[in-house]
């Protein structure tokens, strides 16, 4: 089993916001915009060090994505920072109209994605985001899991000419990928090699499919562990590689399952290489107020979890 | 001074490609595009400075966003005959396959369409965004938009006309086209939205009132008007009043002709009351 270090729990967001201020020192076409949550976002060293590049909106998101969608008209690169609910549900058809269909070079970041945003409970926590933006044509989905791989993205996605969503979260969790390790756009990482099962994870479930997988190790089964952080465009082929040598995987995310990583893991393999899935996800329900770490048990979003469903779905080999 | 005989030409030439073009696929709107066209020929040949060819930045040159993307046939035939693509494109309005989609798109890459809308009350924050990158990147030449008035009962306009005028964009020229119809019949009937120029004032715009706006030499005289007025801290609108279906007798003074095609004797009668100037397509 390969050994990752937790290098101390971070959040997310703060990733994000290191990326942000590195692209503020790197990239003078980016422009940050907010809606009224500099604070959550970890916005305020970009706005710091390039007042003049940052556009306060206040709380009007729909306005913020026609804004963002008008800048790059001239050259910019935009990204947008508010929660990952009022970054999606709430501005669909600007999202849509404005910038996937017009084609837009938009970033749209999306902090406190999930039911880890804890106690605003259900009205902020979406599950269903990364549905509604990979159904867009044209969307890129990424979906870090940890702080260095928030940077990476974050940087990634500059480079990336066209409209992308990335989903990152407000809980401080285990940071244990490297800036060593590659980030490439669809292109996912394979964390640990085994042939019993695939363990696919994308965002904060990944730590916990490593840990699954060291617990499984225990118990004699060997458990490949693959991150997904581009849920669009998936890297089929990476999947398709490991399922032929396993033969049954489990996905788990901190979503619903219907619109989740793991319906489009089920899509894809069902044309190529029909494979015993289960999914580690949300049932088609809201989420509700507690700490990150009661909701992510309550909601079968852990390591306990994904040990359950590899169980099964080993099973139905 | 504007040759306005050779701009009535055009206007002429613009109606009758509005009313081919919907009668041909029966279907579009043909009543807000008639309304407009006054509007959108002097803002193109006369206000407008505009460099050849197209491409999406448009640095260095006025830009113009159509929020109201429904009146597309009077966008297309203006552009058409500005250049940007051959005339004879308007033949494949709302066909497949076409780059003349029923709204306007960038999707198919018509030159001249630098954001998607039909969707309505998106295109003011786009201007907005537009004027903003302007701004930061020094380039000193207005952003025009157009809206419907029945649209500002969309709520992301007042998002926006807020933030246009607390963020001081003052490079910006936003035109209301108030007809006082909608799809569903006369605004006052649908939702009273009471006083808009008062309302624009109240949130810090500049506002500008058009009374003749299907009068070509009010409208120029007007938009040069607003253009002096930019770069003083303010957004400005222009409130102009049109007629619905304006040059089409029976078009006029209805909302019954918002969404709908001419018939074959009904295309006879518009067309002659609006002559062929420039040569049909």
């Amino acid at each position: 089993m390969e050994k990752y270090t937790d290098q101390g729990k971070v959040d997310t967001r703060s990733g994000f916001g290191a990326g942000l201020t590195e692209l503020g020192r790197t990239n003078p076409n980016v422009i940050a915009l907010c809606a009224d949550l500099v604070g959550s976002l970890k916005m305020q060293d970009f706005i710091d060090e390039n007042p003049d590049r940052f556009i306060q909106v206040g709380i009007a998101e729909a306005n913020m994505m026609g804004i963002a969608a008008g800048l790059t008209i001239g050259g910019k690169i935009p990204f947008t920072g508010t929660f990952a609910n009022f970054s999606t549900g709430r501005v669909y058809d600007q999202i849509r109209q404005s910038i996937a269909y017009s084609g837009k070079n938009v970033k749209i970041c999306a902090s406190h994605a999930g039911v880890t945003l804890g106690e605003d409970g259900a009205t902020h926590q979406i599950l269903e985001d990364i549905g509604l933006m990979k159904m867009l044509p044209g969307m890129t989905v990424i979906n870090p899991c940890d702080f260095n791989q928030t940077k990476a993205a974050t940087l990634a996605i500059a480079k990336h000419q066209g409209p992308v969503y990335l989903r990152f979260g407000r809980p401080k969790v285990a940071n244990f990928t490297t800036y060593e390790m590659p980030f490439e756009i669809g292109k996912g990482i394979v964390l640990n090699t085994g042939s019993d099962v695939t363990l696919v994870a994308t965002g904060h479930l990944v730590w916990e499919a490593l840990l699954a997988a060291e617990a499984l190790e225990a118990e004699g089964v060997s458990a490949e562990v693959i991150n997904i952080h581009t849920i669009k465009p998936l890297d089929t082929e990476l999947l398709l590689t490991s399922v032929r040598k396993t033969g049954c995987i489990v996905s788990a995310e901190e979503h619903n399952y219907l619109g989740g990583l793991g319906e489009s893991i089920a899509g894809a393999l069902a044309s190529s290489h029909p494979t015993p899935q289960e999914f580690v996800a949300t049932n088609d329900t809201f989420g509700e107020s507690g700490t990150p770490a009661q909701l992510m048990e309550k909601y079968g979003l852990n390591k306990n979890a994904i040990i359950a469903a590899a169980k099964k779905v080993m099973a139905r080999k | 001074m504007p040759d306005y005989n050779y701009l009535d030409n055009v206007v002429s030439q613009v109606r009758r490609d509005i009313l081919r073009m919907v009668h041909k696929v029966n279907s579009g709107h043909p009543g807000g595009s008639l309304g407009c066209t006054e509007f959108f020929v002097a803002l193109y040949y006369e206000i407008m400075e505009l460099k050849d060819g197209f491409d999406m930045n448009g640095s260095d040159e006025n830009l113009f966003f159509l929020s109201n993307g429904h009146i597309s046939p009077v966008f297309y035939s203006v552009l058409a005959h500005k250049g940007y693509f051959p005339v004879e494109e308007l033949n494949t309005f709302r066909l497949i396959d076409s780059r003349l989609q029923g709204h306007p798109t960038t999707h198919e890459g018509l030159p001249g369409v630098r954001i998607a809308s039909g969707s309505l009350g998106q295109g003011l924050s786009v201007a907005i965004g537009a004027a903003l990158s302007k701004k930061m990147n020094n380039d000193k030449k207005t952003v025009f938009a157009l809206m419907g008035d029945g649209e500002l009962q969309e709520g992301q306009n007042w998002e926006a006309i807020m933030f246009a005028a607390g963020k001081k964009v003052d490079n910006l020229v936003a035109t209301v086209d108030l007809n006082g119809k909608q799809i569903d019949g006369a605004t006052d009937d649908v939702l009273p939205m009471a006083d808009i120029p008062a309302k624009f004032s109240a949130f810090g715009w500049e506002v500008i009132n058009l009374e003749k706006g299907n009068d070509l030499k009010a409208i120029v005289e007007t938009l040069k008007l607003a253009q002096t007025k930019t770069g003083k801290g303010k957004p400005i609108v222009i409130i102009m009043h049109t007629e619905m279906g304006n040059g089409v007798d029976y078009m006029m003074h209805t909302h019954a002709w918002h969404g709908k095609a001419p018939n074959d004797e009904q295309l006879e009668i518009a067309l002659s009351q609006n002559p062929e100037t420039l040569g049909d397509y």
